[in-house]
């Protein structure tokens, strides 16, 4: 249960309100550190336009964060940003199960590669390359 | 190299271009359904997580219409279709992407 967690927090912030992006970031990471949780990354990631309108604003910042914690933090993290009138709008990610997934697959292809060579150059000698799997198997 | 939007959805989108392997499919149908073989792109390019915040990669799963392409048009394997869906599901949500044009 102790294990940590990561997520990825996205949030948009009013474009009125440009100037107040790094305190407002500053004080969400405050938040998360002051829940113990660990802010591994703060990246604004600039002001585009919106897919759709949301409260009537064209366009907005949008900033990432990247926290690790226990899921505690989250939640008060998630209750100011919607407090919060300067966020239009949040999300959160859970990204360590993908990632250790995606870890798994990258391992277990390097595997494969390590092995495949020798088996792929003897398929490839005869039969076309469609028919070398099916045969293999 | 230019990364035009059109291009890339040429690309990695509908595989409908008038060139290519096309051959109708059992004798019926009129000659309208065509045959490729089609593979999936993160499946090549040995792709194991799709971030939802990549809009310039999803961008070429959503058709005018904004609708996510289909499987069968743009032939990904059912995990990355699976993968794909849930990352534009997500930057919708956060309006990098629209929920509907038009």
């Amino acid at each position: 249960m102790d294990t940590k967690r990561q997520y990825e927090v996205v949030f948009i912030v009013d474009p009125t309100a440009d100037e107040e992006v790094p305190k407002l970031t500053e004080s969400f990471s405050q938040i998360i550190t002051d829940q113990g949780g660990v802010v591994t990354k703060a990246e604004t990631m600039g002001k585009r336009q919106l897919a759709y309108e949301i409260l009537h604003h064209k366009d907005g910042t949008f900033v990432l964060l990247e926290v690790e914690g226990s899921g505690r933090e989250i939640a008060e993290l998630e209750r100011r940003m919607r407090v919060n009138d300067r966020v239009l709008r949040y999300i959160t990610v859970r990204v360590d199960e993908d990632r250790r997934r995606a870890e798994k697959l990258k391992a277990r292809r390097a595997r494969k590669a390590a092995k495949r060579p020798t088996q792929g150059s003897h398929a490839r000698r005869g039969a076309p390359m469609e028919f070398a799997d099916a045969n293999s198997e | 190299m230019s990364t035009n939007y059109e291009d890339r959805q040429r690309g990695g989108g509908y595989d409908s271009d008038d060139d290519g392997d096309r051959r109708p499919m059992g004798g019926r149908g009129g000659g309208r359904r065509m045959h490729r073989r089609r593979v999936c792109r993160f499946c090549i390019d040995k792709v194991d997580l799709i971030d939802f915040k990549d809009v310039r990669l999803l961008q070429n799963y959503l058709p005018e219409r904004g609708k996510i392409l289909p499987r069968r048009i743009s032939g990904n394997c059912a995990t990355h279709q699976r993968m794909l869906a849930e990352a534009i599901k997500r930057a919708r949500n956060i309006a990098l992407l629209p929920y509907t044009t038009d």
